[in-house]
């Protein structure tokens, strides 16, 4: 079927605040859809709570609609303006819950809208546990054993029927929240009713446990005519038992025979024309007994979810902006494979390359929590490798996770207690896949291993592989010692120079000499949905060792912008948002842009955002080539946060110009003693602070500063380990905290300004003026982390000469350090004092807060300042205020029942949604603020 | 150090380009026309096709040989490839099902080739310039010798391969319960094509390529099946002479990739020699009977004339295109029950999409009549 003409206008909805289980990967979805329907002319409205989100931007939709996720927000916007369509499979479950919702009560129908590209009833199948697992049966499908209760009761008889070990599956929750697995008869009825509470619908599943089974992934697009293409087939190298959100995952499947493999292919699509009738992207996932081969069919997600987004980074084939043409009524066989553009969107790519996906978890920020993974997902964010082969795929994997690792190990943190290690194999936790290289650098063999972890042999025998590799390395003694031969197959490896450089004890500078003295570089290859059969016209690039380079360096004005990496909790989609606004303005300044990143839920990492798009670790080696390679007029270093700006002092050395601020006046802001001498000559106050190096020294400063006092490491993001103490005792107890999980690091000590209000600006400054975009005051009080504060804008209850300071204190502040682009000043007031606590010369957290909030492209501003292409005198600024803007945080506490969920000066949010009010009066800010009042009582 | 212990290997093409390896599977020289094959899953199956005899193959997937090798994954009794090019070949293997590693395989069936080449760069050298012969040695690796070897080998335009690949002696395989009985006409035939046959009710005999027509009628088929097969139709006039007169009895007659290049023969359309062919197993093709789209396992170096079936529109009907490159990838002779495609319906490798052919076949053998 053809393009349904009648479909003019389409509402998309968005999925709102990021959770644990539903992070930015629909963003890329929500954005690739939207402009998917506005090249085929249709008016697209996008409502989203969400300010950090490219999505929202006036640039991608007709209309943003910053509203909560409600249905009154579907009433008002439906009243004021007509839509012929909406979309609710772009948004997560948060989208399709709400559009189940809003049909309930006849919304749909109220304001004749259709619900494209979706099936409610198959909503319905895919998420009612029960009707599923009977559906399925019907089809011929099998599912593990499972028996459905509505009742504590009924939930203990069928784990007296099924027998344990069993899982338990809520009905309609998200990312596996309230499941899990139980072992044993004792912790069965916690757990049960922990699962009941936790289904909307009071339902849970209990399935027979089928641990050691394999899990694998299909990624589908299914059209009107009933087509169907499998897209991507992800393996999972964690077996079944854990969350396939919290699983290393791989593409293509690494051991399934041909066979094997149509008989799950042949499955998914007698199970996706099961489904109902709709149009658009499905996921099914599988098990399957390693023994006979057999599968079983664990669930089907039928909407673009987070595998679809790593589907679309892993294959090249853009999945949500045909999924979104799809449910206008394409057929597959009419579009065009957007890659290739010459051949057709109906067909099932073919990788030449492999992927690694590892996930990206925040557990120190969750102290208390439970850190043994399972079937509820856990992570906040992931990172994806690319590589020619499975053990370069992973160490590039590795080498993006941004936790220190120069890759799989061989790196200086290897565990050595054997007792320690095979307790970490056994029950996984966020480090399972390097205990697992450091079990066989023991001894333990790959059979132990394997009894241990489930995990497949062949995944296995190539870590094993490593170890034998680096032990033969290890052998040759200096690094004048590798040969040509060995050098290319340990790059080939995926090591860094920095781990090579550890096993023979030398300079990462000097492996890196010798290697290029071999004339051993990086090739760049193409990620093109077709393994080279067909020409391709796209600039989506990864790294290997192979003798063909592909990516043709142009002598254009050309600049590089580093992204975030993973998301984690202090830095997640904002930077993102940020990256993509700064390409495209240094686009519109002339530059060829050229994107680096690893994080395969972005917008940023879309295969036609930028220029080019290196997906590659945000680490060092791997810059540093391209940087060779391209040649660049500079790097932005602004705009991708905390991960961008620590290479900051490489590139410097290294010579690279540094698109906008410089090394110097970042590591002035960033460096707490700089930084409070630079304030003390400007005359800007700051609380009296102090650096310790052991305990005597914290002691001391303690009490020079004065109690209370705000303890924490030098160097962190997002107020990692970060406490108010106010006695000795405590402060002695805390350091030593410290110094224990963080060795060689410096304890910074600020007195604290109890009761203080706080605020923050973000300004533009081009060395010259400065531009104040907004002040922010935050709701709670100080020693609140900013990120876990409500920010109101603009301020609400600082006084006008406060403002002023603030205001002075900001341009006063900019100047003196050079600022060329973006800053942000957090600020203490107390008593009509203003104190500047920190400064950030870099995008922040609030500044796509701010853009949405007054609608107006700062971040393009920014950049523009930033290259030198524009002054801020040449911009004319037009924010557009509207009452009061509120950033209010979102938490997911609920993924770790027994953590501590007092707020304090560590930041704890994995998001935010913005809320507009008119004036003090709106019955929202009233509770807000009513709250304020709780933190000053603890 | 899995490449270092291993012995060093050299791929040349005809044009001069060479690349360096490391030796897999048995030692030795080998020759043939280099292709490559995008399926991701089916390597044994690939490696057994009769179909490929004749070809070094260079597998795109990275990773080759990580579930092993099982009898049951065999196409054809022999590894029929003449050369395998791959990036990553695996030492260890994982699969519960297997009989061995792909090495032991390879060594036992006496299959010379390498890894760690850049199968990519070689692909898209091949992509621009066309199939052209190869050699690979992992006993020789001066360059001039080689060159001198390769200039012998013919090249696959006007190579007849399909006797050689056939089997000597007819044999038969009964169905259980038996509903109908097909002459197979065995070019190079795959044996999932046998097996779908026996899997409807259909009892076949495999006949040799070169079988006489009466021979063939002897066994009082209910149809004739024109099997895939290696080499150039255009050099096989006994094959066209033998689909006329299958065509001529008025039996269904159906054929697969060279089955079907010698149908369009026997109608009067030529064939072509590709650029590079189709290999693979994620190709699309459209139905344009039902209007519906498959994804289809294909294996093929020459192609039906496209222009020649628009001078021909009143013996043939084109029934499937390729969504691709709009190549002809199905016909059904006018008011016959005559049809052939050029995919691999029988996948083995690949998607099962188009399976419904040989009901489609089935269902001919009764009712002897083509659905409009």
């Amino acid at each position: 079927m053809p393009k349904d003409t009648s479909i003019k206008s389409v509402l998309i909805i968005g999925s709102g605040p990021i959770i644990i289980g539903q992070a930015c990967e629909f963003d890329y979805s929500g954005t690739q859809a939207a402009r998917s329907l506005k090249e085929e002319g249709v008016r697209v409205g996008l409502i989203n709570s969400n300010p950090a989100t490219i999505m929202t931007d006036p640039l991608t939709a007709d209309s943003i609609y910053l509203k909560p996720l409600t249905v009154e927000s579907i009433d008002e916007i439906l009243t004021i303006e007509k839509y012929d369509a909406v979309l609710a499979t772009m948004g997560g479950q948060t989208a399709l819950n709400l559009a189940i919702e809003a049909g309930k009560i006849g919304l749909w129908d109220k304001h004749n809208v259709r619900l494209i590209g979706v099936d409610l009833e198959a909503i319905d199948l895919a998420e009612n546990r029960d009707l599923f697992r009977k559906h399925m049966e019907n089809i011929g499908l099998k599912c593990a054993p499972a028996q459905i209760a509505n009742s504590f009761l009924e939930g203990m008889e069928a784990a007296q029927d099924i027998g344990f070990p069993v899982v338990i599956r809520p009905s309609y929750t998200l990312g596996g929240y309230g499941g899990g697995f139980c072992h044993t008869a004792e912790e069965y009825p916690e757990l049960l009713r922990r699962g009941l509470e936790a289904s909307p619908t009071h339902e849970v599943l209990i399935d027979k446990a089928v641990f050691g089974w394999k899990e694998f992934e299909l990624e589908l697009l299914r059209d009107s005519a009933n087509n169907v293409v499998i897209i991507c087939t992800v393996e999972n190298f964690d077996p079944m038992g854990i969350h396939t959100g919290d699983s290393i995952t791989v593409a293509p499947a690494m051991t399934l025979s041909d066979k094997a493999y149509q008989d799950m292919r042949n499955q998914a699509i007698i199970a996706m024309r099961a489904m109902g009738n709709f149009a658009g992207g499905c996921n099914i996932q599988f098990s399957q007994n390693p023994e006979t081969e057999e599968f079983i069919v664990i669930e089907i997600n039928p909407r673009v979810s987070r595998s679809s987004a790593l589907a679309s980074k892993a294959t090249g084939y853009p999945i949500a902006k045909i999924a979104a043409k799809l449910a206008l009524g394409y057929n597959l066989d009419e579009l065009k494979n957007q890659i290739t553009k010459t051949t057709s969107a109906y067909f099932e790519p073919s990788l030449d390359y492999v992927i690694v996906k590892i996930p990206r978890w925040n557990f120190s920020k969750f102290p208390g929590a439970d850190l043994n993974l399972g079937l509820q997902m856990k992570s906040v964010g992931e990172v994806m490798g690319i590589g020619r082969t499975f053990q370069e795929a992973l160490q590039k994997a590795c080498q993006s996770l941004e936790d220190g690792r120069a890759g799989l190990g061989a790196d200086n943190k290897p565990f050595v207690q054997i007792d320690d290690v095979l307790s970490r194999l056994e029950t996984a936790q966020d480090d399972r896949l390097f205990r697992i290289k450091d079990a066989m650098n023991l001894g333990i063999p790959v059979t132990t291993i394997h009894k241990l972890t489930k995990i497949d042999n062949w995944f296995l025998n190539q870590i094993k592989e490593m170890v034998d590799t680096e032990n033969e390395l290890s052998k040759l003694k200096v690094i004048a010692n590798v040969d040509h031969a060995r050098m290319l197959e340990l790059k080939r490896m995926g090591y860094s120079d920095l781990q090579l450089a550890y096993i023979l004890n030398a300079e990462e500078e000097e492996v890196k000499a010798h290697r290029e003295s071999l004339g051993i570089r990086r090739t760049y290859k193409t990620v093109d949905t077709c393994a080279a059969e067909f020409e391709s016209h796209t600039n989506y690039l990864y790294s290997t060792f192979d003798t063909e380079n592909e990516s043709i360096s142009t002598d254009k004005k050309k600049v590089v912008i580093l992204g975030s990496g993973p998301n984690r909790i202090g830095q997640g989609i904002e930077f993102d948002y940020c990256c993509v606004h700064g390409v495209m303005a240094a686009k519109e300044a002339g530059y060829e842009t050229i994107m680096v990143n690893c994080n395969p839920e972005t917008v940023s990492t879309d295969f036609d955002i930028a220029d080019k798009l290196y997906f590659e670790p945000v680490f060092w080696e791997h810059l540093e080539a391209i940087l060779d390679h391209e040649k660049p007029e500079g790097v932005i270093v602004q705009l991708g946060g905390q991960t961008a700006l620590k290479l900051a002092e490489k590139l410097e050395q290294k010579g690279v110009k540094i698109i906008g601020t410089s090394f110097d006046s970042m590591d002035l802001a960033e460096d707490r003693g700089r930084f409070s001498d630079r304030l003390k000559a400007l005359e800007i106050p700051y609380p009296p602070y102090g650096v310790a190096d052991d305990v005597n020294e914290a002691v001391r400063v303690a009490n020079e500063v004065g109690y209370p006092v705000l303890v924490r490491p030098s160097y962190v993001l997002g107020g990692q380990r970060m406490r108010i103490v106010i006695n000795d005792h405590d402060l002695e107890r805390h350091v030593l905290s410290i110094y224990k999980h963080m060795p060689d690091n410096k304890v910074l000590i600020d007195h604290f300004l109890d009761r203080a209000k706080e605020a923050e600006i973000d300004a533009i400054c081009d060395g010259d003026d400065v531009h104040v975009m907004g002040i922010m005051e935050h709701i709670e009080p100080a020693g609140i982390h900013s990120g876990d504060s409500s920010a109101v804008l603009p301020a609400y209850s600082l006084t006008v000469e406060e403002l002023a300071t603030m205001t002075e204190y900001t341009h006063r502040l900019a100047k003196d350090l050079k600022i060329k682009g973006l800053i942000n000043i957090q600020f203490a007031i107390k008593e009509g004092k203003v104190y500047v606590i920190e400064a950030n010369p870099r995008a922040s957290r609030t500044t796509p807060f701010i853009a949405k909030a007054y609608q107006e492209p700062y971040l393009k501003h920014a950049t523009h300042v930033m290259l030198g292409h524009k002054k801020l005198k040449d911009i004319r600024f037009d924010p557009q205020p509207q009452g009061y803007a509120i950033k209010v945080p979102v938490f997911s506490f609920n993924k770790f029942p027994n953590v501590d969920k007092q707020l304090g000066p560590e930041m704890k949010s994995t998001g935010e949604e913005i809320r507009f009010v008119k004036d003090l009066t709106d019955p929202f800010f009233r509770k807000l603020h009513s709250e304020r009042s709780m933190y000053l009582t603890r | 150090m899995s490449h270092l212990s291993k012995k060093p290997a050299v791929l040349l093409l005809a044009d001069g380009t060479s690349f360096q390896g490391f030796a897999i599977g048995a030692p030795g020289t080998t020759t043939g026309e280099i292709c490559f094959n995008t399926g991701m899953t089916g390597y044994q199956e690939v490696f057994t096709d009769p179909s490929y005899a004749g070809q070094i193959l260079i597998a795109t997937n990275t990773h080759i040989g990580n579930y092993g090798a099982a009898d049951s994954d065999e196409e054809s009794a022999d590894v029929q490839i003449a050369g395998l090019v791959v990036r990553e070949y695996a030492d260890s293997y994982s699969r519960h099902l297997a009989d061995s590693s792909l090495q032991e395989y390879l060594e036992r069936k006496n299959l010379t080739g390498l890894e760690g080449v850049d199968t990519r760069a070689l692909v898209r050298h091949i992509r621009t310039k066309g199939a052209m012969n190869a050699i690979i040695s992992s006993e020789e690796l001066d360059l001039d010798k080689l060159s001198q070897r390769l200039a012998k080998v013919p090249s696959m335009g006007g190579l007849e391969l399909a006797s050689r690949v056939s089997t000597k002696e007819p044999y038969d395989i009964v169905a259980h319960p038996q509903n109908h009985k097909v002459a197979v006409l065995d070019y190079g035939t795959k044996r999932n094509i046998l097996r779908n046959f026996t899997q409807r009710g259909i009892s076949v005999r495999v006949f040799p390529a070169k079988t006489t027509f009466s021979d063939l009628m002897d066994y009082k088929p209910d149809g004739i099946f024109l099997s895939n097969g290696p080499g150039d139709p255009s050099a096989m006039p006994y094959a066209v002479d033998q689909a006329k007169q299958a065509q001529a009895t008025g039996l269904p007659v159906f054929g697969i990739c060279l089955g079907h290049q010698i149908l369009a023969l026997a109608n009067g359309i030529p064939t072509y020699k590709m650029h590079n062919g189709h290999r693979g197993i994620n190709h699309p093709v459209k139905n344009l009977i039902t209007g519906k789209s498959e994804i289809t396992s294909q294996n093929h170096g020459f192609g039906v004339s496209p222009e020649a079936i628009e001078a021909n529109l009143d013996v043939v009907e084109v029934t499937h295109r390729n969504l691709n490159d709009d190549t002809i990838e199905g016909l059904r002779v006018k008011g016959k029950p005559v049809f052939s495609v050029q995919y691999h319906p029988e996948a083995s490798p690949g998607p099962h999409d188009s399976n419904y052919l040989f009901d489609q076949f089935a269902e001919l053998l009764e009712t002897k009549v083509l659905p409009a």
